[in-house]
């Protein structure tokens, strides 16, 4: 029975440290650029003891546990716990505005809050804690574990036993009547991505991936739990080293990082400043991006800097991970285009359909090859697409088909492209026999597996910028709050360098407009930075349609105007 | 060779609010204001700034200063004044 055998045949996302950790004990599951390191063993160790002081402040099968901390190997272990308990974890933004975590927590009703000092009293209303918190060294992690963790001598030897229908863990993103949304997804939702990623990527022990991602954010999910499946390592990167291009490209080369996986405009920040070709990058091996479309100059500069490494590029939203994918090719050196988001996902099943169909009761229709329409997707297993707490905004994002399966809008217009492509996919593993009985039933419909997918646009008023998903109308909530501000409206441009997002907002009669100083430190004070608009724009009023609505294709036009 | 620090901060004041902030008055953009801190700068941004900074005073800016020097326009100045009375 080889490692990789077992790790890889669990069900649970809890599972598969505790399997990992008694195959490959003492290798190194997790380190952090704080100098913390921690072995498989170590890592189930320590994050057993946390479940079992999760445990006596009462979290049980079922409940939520927060994470409002650094990223470090400490939060990493925490979450462990939380799954180890057979709660699901929501992990927050740990530098977003105080009131939209509180705001989070109180909605998913966390029992308890693992955080640090300085977050612990921001997790207060009216003088009382919002939950039980448990509390980590702070900002600079150093060190593992904390004071209240040394009182726990036991922990459970094997985890409580989830199933894989249970929630694993809820992202919330960017909700569009301006408070956040809480996607879940169960173990098996979960696991079937993990696998998919397992099985496409091929980790082997000797790897190191990178964690760039912050928690909150779905491109964790591969950082966290694919290396469990080979007994690799993850390297933490804290928020701070994120940011620094230069230090974070000495840290991906010191580290020996195997496996890179981030958002497209990281990759482009760390050309531009981080002096990559002074440095040795012989180790690293593959280049993943996902979260917004990598502008293809930059693309191709990274290509000609790293001629050597393996690309992917992977797309989907968080309700469904990822679910497209496309490995750059030779010829896509050459392109002046973006790249296709590619082919379907071997655990996924999509279909494009007529957005003018939605609307005529005669039922969805897919469109043909080469025509555009609205991506849905299928993830197989038993997968519980939805958002917390909200099962009207879940209605209306997903539809049951009469197979019974349940498929999600991604709010995307995508487009087939009419030629196949003639690579013979590669063999998957046993999975096939369930995924192939999906795919039958669904075949008249479905795009097929090798058909490769190419972005549109939106369409709605949601954006991708340095891969968060942004609702317009969250930014417009945003600058309402904002004192003798009458009217607010943000539009997001399209540029060769990525998305601009410009707001334009009027006053109030005899109100003073705020400088642009005022206006950068509201935004920062009442949105999260990733939501802070680029540019602002004041209007005496906001143009009107003959509806009297405010009149977005007028906006855009003067933005576009103002960008070139 | 020694730099004369008023005059560095107003070339990093005007190069701030030309670059970042179009339309304010530099005025208003204070000597002890936080910019990184405060959200007036994003990351990207005060990037920008330490290449302007390290091209127009042709000094290098290690990653250290870059990430605690670097938050008030009086900071930034004094890091220019030493490390061009250092060389």
């Amino acid at each position: 029975m080889t490692p990789i055998a077992v790790a890889t045949r669990v069900e649970t996302l809890s599972e598969l440290l505790h399997t990992q950790s008694q195959i490959t004990p003492d290798t190194t599951a997790a380190e952090d650029n704080y100098g913390n390191t921690l072995t498989y063993r170590e890592l189930d160790e320590l994050s057993g003891r946390i479940a079992a002081l999760l445990h006596a402040h009462g979290v049980q099968r079922g409940d939520r546990v927060g994470i409002c901390m650094p990223k470090c190997v400490n939060s990493v272990a925490c979450i462990h716990a939380a799954l180890k308990v057979g709660a699901a974890y929501v992990p927050v933004d740990y530098a977003s505005p105080p009131e939209r975590n509180r705001y989070i927590f109180t909605n998913c009703q966390a029992k308890v809050i693992c955080t640090d000092e300085p977050r612990a009293k921001t997790l207060e209303e009216n003088g009382k804690p919002i939950a039980h918190r448990l509390t980590f060294p702070g900002e600079a992690p150093s060190g593992i574990g904390s004071p209240e963790l040394s009182s726990i001598t036991s922990f459970p030897s094997h985890p409580i036993t989830s199933s894989p229908s249970d929630l694993a863990y809820i992202l919330y993103t960017s909700g569009s009547t301006g408070v956040p949304k809480g996607v879940m997804h169960t173990h098996a939702s979960a696991m079937s991505f993990v696998n998919w990623a397992a099985d496409t990527l091929r980790p082997v022990a000797s790897d190191r991936f990178s964690s760039h991602a912050p928690f909150h954010f779905d491109l964790s999910v591969l950082d966290l739990y694919v290396p469990l499946t080979a007994g690799a390592a993850v390297v933490v990167i804290g928020e701070h080293l994120g940011k620094q291009p230069h230090e974070l490209a000495e840290f991906i080369a010191a580290k020996s990082i195997t496996m890179w996986y981030s958002v497209p405009s990281i990759l482009t920040l760390l050309m531009q400043f981080g002096k990559l070709e002074d440095k040795d990058f012989a180790r690293l091996r593959t280049v993943c991006f996902a979260g917004e479309v990598f502008p293809i100059q930059h693309l191709k500069q990274l290509l000609s800097i790293w001629p050597d490494k393996d690309y992917y590029n992977l797309y989907g939203p968080t309700e469904t991970n990822v679910c497209t994918y496309h490995k750059v090719q030779a010829d896509d050196h050459h392109r002046s285009t973006p790249l296709p988001i590619g082919k379907v996902c071997e655990n996924c099943s999509a279909m494009i359909v007529d957005v003018a169909s939605m609307t005529g009761g005669a039922g969805f229709q897919p469109v043909k090859p080469g025509e555009e329409g609205l991506l849905y997707i299928h993830c197989s297993g038993p997968t519980m697409h939805g958002y917390w707490n909200d099962a009207e905004r879940t209605n209306a994002s997903t539809f049951t088909d009469s197979a019974g399966e349940r498929w999600y809008c991604t709010g995307d217009v995508v487009v087939q492209s009419k030629e196949h492509l003639t690579t013979t996919p590669g063999s998957i593993s046993g999975r096939e026999v369930e995924i192939t009985t999906v795919r039958r039933r669904m075949q008249t419909r479905t795009v097929p597996h090798d058909a490769v997918l190419t972005f549109i646009g939106r369409r709605d008023r949601m954006v991708k910028r340095h891969g968060y998903r942004i609702e317009l109308g969250e930014i417009e909530a945003g600058l309402h709050k904002l004192l003798g501000v009458d009217e607010a409206a943000a539009v997001a441009s399209e540029t060769p360098k990525g998305v601009v997002i410009t707001a334009f907002f009027s006053m109030k009669p005899n109100e003073k407009a705020p400088g642009m100083i005022a206006l950068k430190q509201f935004c920062a004070q009442n949105l999260p930075s990733y939501m802070s608009p680029d540019r602002f724009t004041m209007l005496e009023r906001l143009p009107r349609t003959s509806t009297d609505k405010i009149n977005y294709p007028e906006l855009s036009r003067i933005a576009k105007e103002a960008l070139t | 060779m020694s730099v004369n620090i008023q005059q560095v901060k107003d070339q990093l004041r005007e190069f701030i609010v030309n670059s970042f902030l179009p339309g304010e008055d530099p005025a208003n953009l204070l000597d002890d204001m936080p910019l990184r801190s405060s959200g007036i700068l994003d990351s990207l941004s005060t990037l920008k700034l330490v290449t302007f900074v390290e091209e127009t005073y042709k000094i290098e800016v290690s990653p250290h200063a870059a990430s605690t020097q670097f938050d008030r326009i009086q900071d930034i100045a004094d890091l220019v004044a030493h490390e061009s009375g250092s060389r």
